[in-house]
């Protein structure tokens, strides 16, 4: 069925439009001779030289609580991993030194470019181990390998650290160093810490257009 | 004349005409993104930089260029090549050819010469101008139908109907004034809206404005359309269809965009000429221009002298905003530069009115100088005419199709009959 839209009846002056041309031209007028005399009035911010502040619950790039010992709070339980739509949170567990508790993460990475922002791991953390609050939300890399952050970083790194001070046992040899490992047909095998690793497959047909990735 | 001489005048001419459009692009794509942002109360383009010098957004068309001409061009293969490639040629060469008829100063006498400035001088300028303007929707039409893609071709009907339809508006509105003139010779439509009538007291020059008002409006409202701008910017129309131009990429969607930017210009010297007396400086024809050329010249010193004073003023207050929002880099120098180019700017001025009180301008030179201050003024109004298109389209919004050709078959063309024989019936009576 065809939408009917009521227009409003026109006077003849509107009808001829040259005389609300002339007033419309007038109101674009104003704003521009405004904000020519005036340009510090304008409501644009000039970001970076002139931070905004951030929402009391805004969610900014996520860090690793510590413990007082140096350890992290995180106990691999795998729930952020599992609860992040993204699928951009990749955990590698391993035995803790401590009486009591089982499991830590060994390796605990998270992909920025592929992470949505979401703060559904934070939700999801038991522990909490994993926060939104460094307040960085400008993320500036060189290369897609560069936003993949690791757990000494995500624990106590800063700013652009990340780009420079990125954890030795999560160095991702690079396409073309000499000691980047063979290329291999299938993505998954020797991800990035060189061992072959699981990541969670979600059946096929279990969602809608779901596709393996 | 030696056949030297005139043939390096008439390459002169031919380059001026070329280079004024050319070089008023930047100006255009500059205007046309600063004057939207401040209309809509945004700052527009500032950060591309060279050095620190900004130049309220300038550098902004120069990193433009450098990435258009350096992205990949591609021609997909579903493509008519011969018309994908030819369509952005035809639209460019179009808009510049439109360029060669427009006078941009009276007859320049030196000695025995007479040089018209002009690159082609033809008495029936108007005629050329129409004729090569409807090539122009043979640009857009290739391009449309070139590109083998339903959006372009809807573009290119959509362009064809349109600047069909107010073709005949466009034509029919300056009419009346060819009437009142006597003449297709633009130069002699110019010289024309030198003279004066007078209303009492007051005498008010002739300008095709006046004359011819009903026509103006017509015209200016068929040549926004015949250059595609909003509001009838239907053939692109980037919200809905994007249009003629969506499979073009790289340097030859760039003839498109700067075609369409010199068409602009091309519209505006129109404009201008027709309806604004184009070269003429209002109350100050040719003759009392030369015989007064060292006044002018000392005057047009004094008030640059005193502008560029009057503009170091703000640029101190600039220095310290600048100085709090970048502290450590480059731009925190801008508003001294600026300083200093202002101030090079009066030391230019006050040597100039040195050097013309030590040596007046007579003779060869006064006719110079009349030909330059009508260059000046025929700048003038072209840039006001190009801020006006862009200040045009950033007020109003785009017709709907309907709409269009009803504003143009059922509006536009009785009107404009009508001015016609009003202005028919007008000059027999005067006669
Ligand atoms: S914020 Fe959302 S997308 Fe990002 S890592 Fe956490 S759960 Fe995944
Ligand atoms: S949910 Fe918390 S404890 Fe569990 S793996 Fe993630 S960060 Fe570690």
């Amino acid at each position: 069925m065809a939408l009917k839209v009521a227009s409003p009846k026109l006077s003849f002056l509107e009808r001829i439009y040259v005389a609300e041309v002339f007033r419309g031209l007038g109101v674009t007028f104003r704003h521009l001779a405004k904000n020519v005399v005036n340009q510090s009035d304008m409501p644009t911010v000039q970001f970076p030289e002139q931070p905004k502040p951030l929402a009391v619950r805004h969610r900014s790039r996520h860090r690793l609580t510590v413990r007082e010992n140096g350890q992290p709070k995180c106990v691999a339980c795998m729930c952020c991993e599992t609860a992040c739509p993204a699928r951009c949170i990749h955990i590698v567990a391993e035995e803790s030194d401590e009486v009591w508790i089982e499991k830590r993460c060994k390796t605990f990475e998270i992909d920025l470019l592929r992470c949505v922002f979401c703060g559904y791991c934070v939700e999801a953390c038991p522990e909490d181990a994993i926060r939104m609050d460094t307040d960085e939300v400008i993320l500036v890399g060189e290369r897609r390998e560069d936003f993949i952050v690791g757990r000494e970083f995500l624990m106590f790194g800063k700013g652009d650290d990340w780009k420079t001070g990125r954890p030795a046992e999560v160095a991702v040899p690079r396409p073309g160093d000499p000691e980047a490992p063979p290329a291999t047909p299938d993505e998954d095998a020797g991800w990035r810490d060189g061992a072959p690793r699981e990541r969670i497959k979600i059946p096929a047909g279990w969602r809608a257009n779901s596709k393996e990735v | 004349m030696s056949p030297v001489v005139e043939m390096s005048i008439a390459a002169g001419r031919a380059a001026l005409v070329w280079m004024i459009p050319l070089a008023l692009l930047p100006l255009m794509i500059w205007a046309e993104r600063k004057v939207s942002a401040y209309m809509h109360d945004r700052t527009g383009p500032n950060r591309a930089q060279i050095l620190g010098i900004r130049a309220g957004g300038v550098v902004h068309t120069l990193a433009d260029v450098l990435k258009l001409v350096m992205k990949e061009d591609i021609t997909p293969t579903h493509v008519h090549r011969f018309y994908f490639l030819l369509a952005p040629f035809i639209a460019m060469m179009v808009s510049l050819m439109t360029f060669a008829v427009i006078p941009f100063a009276d007859v320049l006498h030196l000695g025995d010469n007479a040089i018209r400035m002009q690159a082609l001088h033809l008495n029936v300028g108007v005629l050329w101008i129409f004729s090569i303007a409807s090539f122009g929707v043979f640009g857009i039409i290739f391009a449309g139908y070139g590109a083998n893609n339903k959006y372009s071709i809807l573009g290119g009907l959509r362009a064809s109907a349109q600047m069909i339809s107010y073709e005949l508006s466009l034509s029919l509105s300056i009419l009346g004034l060819i009437m009142m003139a006597g003449t297709l010779d633009l130069n002699e439509i110019v010289r024309m809206q030198g003279e004066f009538f007078q209303l009492g007291p007051i005498p008010i020059p002739k300008w095709g404005v006046l004359l011819q008002p009903l026509g103006a409006v017509i015209f200016m409202t068929a040549v926004i359309a015949e250059t595609n701008r909003n509001p009838f910017d239907l053939p692109e129309a980037e919200s809905e269809i994007v249009g003629y131009h969506v499979e073009y990429s790289s340097i030859k969607f760039a003839l498109f965009f700067m075609a369409e930017y010199v068409n602009i210009t091309v519209a505006s010297a129109l404009v201008a000429t027709l309806f604004f007396g184009g070269w003429q400086v209002p109350f100050l024809d040719t003759e009392t221009l030369i015989a007064n050329a060292q006044q002018v010249v000392l005057g047009m010193l004094g008030g640059m002298a005193l502008v560029s004073a009057l503009l170091i003023i703000p640029t101190r207050k600039w220095n310290k905003t600048l100085a709090r929002l970048y502290p450590n880099d480059l731009r925190k120098n801008e508003a001294n530069f600026w300083a200093i180019v202002l101030l090079l700017h009066i030391v230019g001025a006050l040597g100039g009115i040195g050097f013309f009180v030590a040596n007046p301008i007579t003779g060869t030179s006064a006719h110079v100088t009349a030909a330059v201050i009508q260059f000046l003024t025929f700048m003038g109004k072209l840039l006001f005419f190009g801020f006006a298109f862009v200040w045009v389209r950033w007020t109003l919004p785009r017709f709907r199709y309907d709409q269009l050709m009803g504003l143009g078959w059922k509006g536009m063309l009785p009107l404009a009959l009508l001015n016609l024989f009003v202005t028919a019936a007008l000059v027999l009576l005067v006669q």
